[in-house]
């Protein structure tokens, strides 16, 4: 609440939402140089959440998941969170299918990104954009 | 910690089997106040780890912006019947696990 009162966030508050950051801050911790491609990986949300304390999402990353090609790792990014880095997934040939879904906190509108790396190293990014009615972080006084 | 673990069935060998995994837990992010005007502190399950017959077949490494309660649904590709065992720690050192029991049907 502290850190969302600082970043000034809720139109219904009359204020400006909290600063969306660019993604290349946000994705160089885990690729390091490298910049994502935007292909293989389908992010779905809904696009209205009534309110951001509980987002499903759900990603899909286009892969045989073989030993010799799978998806090791995804990654899941908000622009505008107090706390962008939301989750990190571990999957292996041993999944079967790169898939998988959760539910998050999205502090305000924005747009959703995941990070996939197969296993040759590269990276992999897909987004979604999802209109957040409520945001999260506001609860509580 | 209560948490529910739900698999498709009939589950077939080389077949990937998907789990839902529901875990009970406040997830706090660390930016509410109490009633006093305090915050409460940040507790959130920062790891999660699940395994099938001993191996590892998935992780997770959380922070504050998974839902409370959180919600997991991932692929596993049994070969053999097993158990599926979920273990997870949260910031103030509390653990839990779940785990559920699979009957792989010749296919």
């Amino acid at each position: 609440m502290l850190a969302c009162a600082l970043l000034g966030v809720g139109r219904a508050h009359g204020q400006a939402q909290a600063p969306t950051l660019d993604w290349s801050l946000l994705y160089r911790p885990f690729t390091g140089e490298a910049t994502p491609s935007k292909a293989r990986v389908t992010v779905s949300t809904p696009r209205l959440a009534d309110n951001g304390f509980t987002v499903p999402v759900s990603v899909r990353i286009d892969s045989p998941m073989t030993a010799a090609d799978h998806v090791q790792r995804v990654v899941l990014l908000s622009n505008r969170n107090p706390r962008p880095v939301i989750a990190e997934f571990d999957l292996g040939p041993w999944s079967g299918k790169a898939e998988l879904a959760t539910r998050v906190r999205l502090n305000g509108s924005q747009v959703v990104m995941a990070l996939a790396q197969t296993s040759d190293g590269r990276w992999w990014q897909g987004t979604a954009e999802v209109e957040v009615t409520e945001s999260a972080c506001m609860d509580a006084s | 910690m209560l948490a529910r673990i739900q698999l498709s069935s009939p589950v077939r060998r080389g077949q990937p089997m998907e789990v839902r995994l529901l875990v009970q837990h406040p997830m706090e992010t660390g930016f509410r106040f109490d009633v006093l005007g305090t915050t409460i502190p940040k507790n959130v399950i920062h790891t999660l780890h699940a395994s099938y017959g001993g191996r590892t077949v998935f992780r997770a490494r959380l922070g504050s912006g998974v839902a409370a309660n959180p919600y997991f649904q991932f692929w596993v590709m049994p070969d053999d019947s097993g158990e599926l065992l979920v273990q997870w720690q949260d910031d103030q050192g509390q653990s839990g696990e779940v785990s559920a029991k699979v009957e792989v049907t010749r296919a």
